[in-house]
């Protein structure tokens, strides 16, 4: 990571510093990067998307479960007008799935009705009402007896879509720096001076999209408007064995409240399927453990959609966090994204709560920022912007000839690592060579899938460990995720 | 680029197709016997496909001794066990190709295999399925809290120890009593870890006796029984789990959560066989082993295709995956030798007492079949028989001074067999 930092970082202005390299504040500077600027994405983590954007159902959202007027509605309806394109150009793992809002009984009709005409006055295209005929048409094994059905519904996978987001941005000229957590912010009359353990940095303006703590380091700077309360929603997740039984996602009618979608059923663009997630308040913004309990819950909820579900293993568990504006106890009710620039200080915008439908609106989120700010400044477009990244070959998803001709190309190509998620050394050597120096073993399944499989990792971390040190990462260095997640003990003798 | 798990799908018109007379896919202790096997029943092409680096299979980690007591009549080390089955296939003049991992089974006997060498399609004209098993997880236990590093299935950890000169932690609590999780305690302890207790759910230990006597009572590791890990502790790696005690029900009993500082949670609570392939050649599954259902010569449902060792059920002891292989293996050479005549077929099922049966089924009019299975729990002084469904006429019939869930049992039918069986125990 050290080759990044060049001498002259601390002499630099930057343009722009994004703070929080998750899909939002990755979007922004992707968008940014088209603009002949200086930008900086300061991320607290050893890698990206290892916040919010990591743990979600992964879904497209085409936008009729958010408030009409609202920027969650404006944002979703033009980021689901950009993303399938942009996913296109960057070379990330969708699809175009359509969706089911399921309606066990007559009783529940009105509601998808409400839905329908709250999508249609947002503008989602093709909503329409589908009986049981439709249903079991459409996913076969789904109960229900009406459903809303949104054709321009799809599943993304949301951490490669945010760290090719940072590649692209990277290719075009943005720094990325990671484990760079900003501890003290100077304002100063010509911008900010954000300091991190890796260094202090000048920069004209900032974008503080660093979810769940964006209100932490609003308050650096001396805003004090928002506070984020973490809602957690766990998630477990099936064997690829059960992705046949899913064709798109199947919500249930959301709960009256608004307050999330419900327990729903996601196929992943790999064909794992999720269930979940739940919603909870917790105190803390790191708290990502399952339960028991939930656990328990989320099975007997999703089989009562898609009973078919029973017959699968689940592989494995997972929580994520929401950032919401709204207080558990319901003191602050502020259900909308907050995208705007800060009264007392000019030059800082805020992203805040953004939530479900964040990752669909982020492309929007970003256009917004980039529109906010760069219009006044008169910002040049770049003539050799490159909008493309060029995903990494996958040999799990290549055919026999294919296949054949890498291996005969190059025999890293012919080593499997992981038997469950059929990666290759070529695989997990690009992977371990990435732009931003992210050497994590956590990293390294985001960028690979090595260890996503059916035995977890199992097998693969002992081939992956010796692998990382003939890439010349000592042992000592080796974390599942950074900070103290030290996967061992040192050396037994020698 | 989306089609999830793509395996090259059917454009393969432009790869040559490779043909051998026997492949046995997996080089550990079922299928080195196996390829064995088939060489000495006359097999004249046999192919033995590894996908680590070299033979053995898990073996080549298991550095106690214990091994080869029923095949070679001494205890030896695994590497060791390893080596003489190793010399025996390259003697027999078995084709080995190392570093080779099948990717695809169909239901044509064609296999798909990636290696540095090549990526190549083979036809078999028998197949032996030898792939062994994987260690439950974290996850298929469900063990709730955060995500630290630090949680390793135990023959992870053997590896990483045994292997690769590792040091997995410092303070290790173990979940389950099988018998790599007993292995590890010891090994460990000789590593100078700290192992502060083996926790299992079921009121009975789940690995081999002498293994508790000789890796955990010699060593003071405290054992207890009824009891599970309830939470794990720790945001970037385990700082503690919790335990608690279990109901009849196996459900934690409320107020006896007990907290444990610890660095390592080592997970040995179970085996699943690995299935994939099979599954993916249309093999029929029980699912009371989780492999195959085979009949009496280890031939599963698709014609051509047998099944042994782990992948086919779970073993106590590599002695008698490699029997099993051995047996498979002069099978299939019989197969592709024409030899084995078609007939209809009886079932064999699980009674009281029995948590399964193996051979599933038997071809009618077999006659000396040896029945493997297991008891559901502890008992003394049982009757085992094996009884007509039909004609409720005892065909076997053996006592056993004691049984245990841990310790795969035998049972030999020796008349013909004309009627769907059933084995059951009576105490």
């Amino acid at each position: 990571m050290d080759k990044m930092r060049r001498p002259s970082d601390s002499e630099t202005i930057f343009d722009v510093a994004v703070i929080g390299g998750g899909v939002v504040g990755c979007a922004v500077v992707r968008e940014l990067s088209r603009y002949d600027l200086k930008l900086l994405l300061l991320e607290k983590e050893a890698d990206l998307a290892e916040g919010v954007s990591k743990a979600n159902s992964g879904v497209i959202h085409a936008g009729f479960n958010v408030s009409p007027g609202s920027l969650k509605a404006r944002t979703n309806v033009e980021g689901l007008g950009r993303i399938y394109e942009l996913a296109v150009e960057l070379g990330v793992p969708h699809r175009r799935t359509g969706k089911l809002v399921v309606a066990l009984g007559d009783e529940d009709r009105p509601r998808l009705e409400e839905l329908k005409a709250q999508g249609d006055r947002n503008g989602v295209p093709g909503l329409e009402i589908v009986d049981e005929a439709a249903i079991s048409r459409l996913a076969p094994g789904v109960l229900g007896r009406w459903a809303l059905f949104s054709p321009w519904s799809g599943i993304i996978s949301p951490y490669e879509f945010t760290i090719a987001l940072a590649e692209c941005a990277a290719r075009n000229g943005a720094r990325v720096m990671l484990e760079a957590p900003v501890v003290a912010i100077e304002c100063r009359p010509d911008g900010f001076l954000l300091t991190t353990p890796r260094g202090s940095f000048m920069v004209r303006r900032v974008v503080n999209a660093a979810g769940l703590f964006a209100d932490e380091v609003a308050a650096l700077a001396g805003i004090a408007d928002y506070r984020v309360y973490p809602y957690r929603g766990e998630y477990l997740i099936t064997d690829k064995e059960a992705g046949a039984v899913l064709s798109m996602p199947v919500y249930p009618v959301p709960p009256r409240d608004d307050s999330f979608l419900g327990v729903h059923i996601t196929p992943t663009v790999e064909g794992n399927i999720l269930l979940g997630p739940s919603s909870d308040a917790v105190e803390d913004k790191r708290d990502t453990a399952t339960t028991r309990a939930v656990m328990a819950q989320l099975k007997s909820e999703a089989l009562t959609l898609v009973p078919e579900l029973g017959r699968f293993p689940f592989i494995h568990s997972f929580a994520g966090l929401r950032p919401k504006l709204t207080d558990p106890q319901g003191r602050v009710k502020l259900v909308d994204f907050v995208i705007e620039e800060s009264r007392v200080r000019p030059g800082w915008i805020n992203l805040l709560g953004i939530e479900s439908p964040g990752l669909t609106a982020a492309p929007a989120i970003a256009a917004r920022v980039a529109e906010m700010i760069g219009a006044r400044e008169n910002w040049r477009e770049k003539s050799e912007f490159e909008a493309t990244r060029e995903p990494a070959p996958r040999f799990a998803h290549l055919s026999d000839t294919e296949r054949a001709g890498r291996v005969a190309g190059d025999a890293r190509w012919g080593e499997m690592v992981c038997r469950c998620e059929h990666v290759t050394r070529a695989e997990v050597e690009t992977a371990l060579r990435n732009p931003f120096g992210v050497k994590t073993l956590d990293g390294l399944k985001r960028r690979t899938r090595c260890g996503m499989g059916r035995c977890q990792g199992g097998f693969c971390t002992p081939r992956i460990v010796e692998i990382m040190q003939k890439e010349g990462l000592p042992l000592a260095g080796m974390t599942k995720r950074g900070g103290g997640s030290d996967l061992f003990k040192g050396r037994l003798k020698s | 680029m989306n089609e999830a798990g793509g395996n090259g799908g059917d454009r393969t018109a432009s790869l040559p197709v490779e043909r051998h007379d026997v492949v046995v896919i997996g080089g550990g202790p079922a299928g080195l016997a196996a390829a064995l096997g088939a060489r000495r029943a006359g097999a004249g092409d046999v192919l033995l496909i590894e996908r680590e680096k070299c033979l053995g299979g898990i073996l080549n980690q298991c550095i106690h001794d214990g091994f080869g007591l029923f095949l070679y009549k001494e205890t030896i080390s695994g590497p060791e066990y390893a080596e003489r089955l190793i010399e025996e296939v390259a003697r027999e003049g078995v084709s080995v190709r190392t570093g080779a991992m099948v990717l695809d089974l169909g239901t044509d006997r064609v296999l798909r295999v990636n290696a540095r060498d090549g990526y190549r399609l083979i036809r078999a004209g028998a197949v032996v399925l030898a792939m062994g098993c994987r260690e439950r997880t974290r996850e298929m236990i469900g063990i709730p809290g955060p995500r630290p590093a630090g949680i390793f299935t135990a023959g992870s950890a053997q590896n990483l120890v045994n292997l690769q000169n590792i040091r997995v932690g410092n303070e290790a609590v173990i979940l389950g009593s099988g018998d790599i999780g007993l292995i590890m305690a010891r090994r460990l302890t000789f590593e100078r870890m700290k192992v502060k207790g083996v926790f299992e759910i079921l009121p009975w230990v789940s690995g081999l006796e002498r293994n508790v006597r000789q890796c955990l009572k010699d060593f003071d590791i405290p054992l207890e029984l009824s009891s599970t890990v309830v939470e794990i502790r720790g945001r970037e790696r385990v700082s503690a789990v919790v335990v608690a005690r279990v109901d009849q029900d196996l459900k934690p009993i409320a107020g006896t959560d007990r907290l444990i500082p610890c660095d390592t949670l080592l997970l040995s609570a179970g085996l699943i066989p690995e299935n994939e392939l099979s599954k993916r050649a249309g093999v029929e599954l029980s699912p009371l082993t989780g492999g195959a259902a085979v009949d009496e010569s280890f031939m599963t449902s698709v014609e051509g295709v047998f099944s042994c060792g782990n992948v086919l059920h779970i073993h106590d002891v590599a002695d008698w995956a490699s029997f099993e292989g051995l047996t498979a293996g002069r099978n299939a050479a019989e197969f592709i030798q024409g030899k084995r005549g078609a007939g209809d077929k009886v079932r064999v099922g699980a009674g009281a007492g029995i948590r399964y049966a193996l051979p599933q089924v038997v071809r009618r009019g077999a006659e000396n079949v040896e029945i493997n299975f297991r008891v559901t729990r502890p008992t003394r002084g049982t009757w085992v028989e094996v009884r007509g469904v039909s004609t409720g006429k005892t065909v076997a019939r053996k006592k056993f001074p004691r049984l245990v869930p841990s310790e795969l049992q035998k049972i030999l039918v020796k008349p013909a067999i004309e009627d769907d069986l059933e084995v059951s125990s009576h105490d």
